[in-house]
């Protein structure tokens, strides 16, 4: 099985909103796959299709080898899904919420029990296992929904989401737990709207924006696309950045520009460009409040890519129709 | 395993988790066990006295109607249930396992009929402390309990329609309940037909529910029943034929967003 995911024109419209426009996507066998977006891009909508929840208008996917629409039964038992909602039941304990799950995969009674306390264990929740989920934290809930995703140790599995709403720390677990998985051959598909999320963890990345997929890639290749690496220079009188690029102009890949009072130059080569820098700089007598060699990142990427930022338009979208 | 072994595995399994959230939340625990204790002692001792049953005393006249009203609702938690589920959005993963879909439905309505036994049980208890009599032959007994049990389960299915339909669990809490309250009031469960205006008695006398409690009546008073027990019988059927396959209709409709 080569391919773990892979879809084909996939289209799907709620009334007059166009949530996919012909989406392909593949992603192999044991790797972490991004989609990466901002709120209303089409991720859930993807997903949800993938996992048989909801079936396509037009196009076609295959799932560990499946047609999600023909042989919705055998997707189901090889996919495991976690959802950007913590789609745990709050009235039972963590237990009762994994054995529950693992009955429904027709694990067995035994086998179920052995799993959940087995699963609890390794996501670090034994001491809470036998408590209400409703007493549980947000990172909890989390991490017993990823747990209740891999009750069957399925092949494939979908995360929706998976640390959307959570603080840093939670989020660092969650990451670690799912980079565990990964290691031991689960494939994954992740949509996430966080940047650095889909930087650490994926293999590859699609960004898709409006339905439409805009870019593909590796972290590496998409962050090439916007160039390499940058200097920042904080000048101490603002009012010299005029000359502050014609002077660094000479050591640039590509023209220095002003944005919002620093002076970005981009650079072909990291090494020695602060000293060269710094020596114009002087000469030409301007002086410099801080300077430094940044990286692009995928904020970058898909600001380039999109021409808005991911975060600012994940705060001003509507909620996604569902 | 076979397809139905599977799918009797999966309602039972949901059916258990059904039955685990009762005595988890307060609220429902009191509803299922103080409220038709305080309905009963307030029936007899506050308003009983007021009420003119001919023929009866008024407990063994109201039990089998406030028994058969409490029946009715118990299904209500499969309503929250439900709706709490798809707000939740625990109706994903359950529809991301390789389960039977109809358990979720299933699995609810029969965990309620569990719920009823024990409501049964306990309305029985008060109703014998506080002067009920059974007086009919065992048989026609147990048909009254197998009565109510199955109207318990009707009624179950039109919870899960109102728990599929309604936006939030307080929305379904407010249907239920608009709907439920006039037409188990405007009935012969708690007073006689005969004692309401002209105008309602034609109402109450054809309200379905009069026919269950009628039934009931006759079957745990030994009083002569007429056509009420097959009425009865009739009409519950009539709401299990109708509102399952609804519930289930319903149930495609809203998870297919």
């Amino acid at each position: 099985m080569p391919v773990a995911v892979e879809t084909s024109r996939l289209h799907k419209s709620y009334g007059d909103v166009r949530a996919l426009r012909g989406v392909d996507l593949r992603v192999e066998t044991g790797s972490v796959f991004g989609l990466l977006g901002p709120n209303g891009a089409g991720k859930t909508t993807a997903v949800r299709i993938l996992t048989t929840l909801l079936a396509p208008d037009e196009g076609s996917a295959h799932v560990a080898g499946f047609d999600v629409v023909r042989e919705a039964a055998k997707v189901r038992q090889h996919i495991g899904l976690a959802g950007q909602y913590a789609a745990v039941d709050e009235n039972l304990t963590g237990f009762e919420n994994l054995d529950m799950v693992g009955r429904l995969y027709h694990l067995g009674r035994g086998r179920s029990r052995e799993r959940s306390r087995e699963l609890l264990a390794s996501f670090d929740l034994s001491e809470a296992g036998d408590r209400l989920v409703r007493t549980y934290s947000g990172g909890m809930r989390r991490r017993l929904d990823l747990a209740a995703a891999l009750v069957a140790r399925p092949p494939v599995l979908f995360l929706d989401e998976p640390t959307t709403g959570l603080d840093i720390r939670s989020r660092i677990g969650l990451w670690d737990a799912i980079e565990a998985l990964v290691s031991e051959g689960t494939t994954v598909l992740l949509t996430t709207q966080y940047l650095d999320e889909a930087d650490r963890l994926a293999d590859r990345i699609a960004v898709i924006d409006q339905g439409l997929v805009i870019a593909e890639g590796t972290p590496d290749e998409l962050k090439a696309q916007v160039g390499g690496e940058r200097l920042e220079i904080h000048l101490c009188d603002g009012d010299l950045g005029d000359e502050a690029v014609a002077a660094l102009a000479s050591i640039a890949s590509e023209r220095p520009f002003l944005e919002n009072g620093t002076v970005r130059v981009p650079v072909a080569e990291r090494r020695g460009t602060i000293a060269n820098a710094v020596r114009r700089l002087d000469e030409a007598g301007i002086a410099i409040d801080d300077i430094s060699v940044s990286t692009p990142t995928l904020d970058d990427v898909f600001l380039t890519l999109t021409g808005h930022a991911a975060e600012q338009e994940a705060e001003e979208a509507e909620a996604p129709a569902r | 395993m076979t397809a139905l072994a599977y799918g009797i595995s999966d309602t039972l399994v949901l059916a258990k988790r059904s039955l685990l959230r009762i005595p988890r939340q307060p609220d429902l625990l009191v509803g299922f066990t103080i409220q038709p204790i305080l309905f009963v002692l307030l029936f007899v001792f506050v308003f009983g006295g007021a009420i003119q049953t001919p023929g009866f005393d008024y407990v063994d006249f109201l039990m089998p109607g406030i028994i058969v009203q409490s029946i009715c609702f118990g299904g209500f938690v499969t309503a929250l249930g439900l709706s709490d589920d798809l707000k939740k959005g625990l109706m994903d993963r359950f529809r991301s396992l390789p389960m039977t879909r109809s358990a979720l439905l299933t699995g609810r309505t029969l965990g309620d009929v569990v719920t009823n036994v024990f409501q049964l049980v306990v309305m029985i208890a008060v109703g014998l402390l506080v002067g009920f009599n059974f007086s009919s032959s065992v048989g026609e007994v147990i048909a009254g309990i197998a009565l109510c049990l199955l109207i318990g389960y009707a009624f179950s299915w039109v919870f899960a329609f109102i728990g599929l339909t309604a936006s939030s669990p307080e929305a379904a809490n407010a249907y239920g309940f608009t709907i439920l309250f006039p037409l188990t009031f405007v009935s012969s469960a708690f007073v006689p037909v005969a004692s309401m205006p002209g105008w309602l008695q034609p109402i109450a006398e054809h309200n379905p529910f009069t026919y269950m409690v009628n039934a009931v009546r006759a079957l745990f008073l030994g009083i002569p029943a007429g056509n009420d027990v097959w009425l009865a019988l009739a009409w519950t059927l009539a709401i299990i034929v109708v509102f399952a396959p609804l519930s289930a209709w319903r149930y495609r409709r809203v998870v297919a967003r």
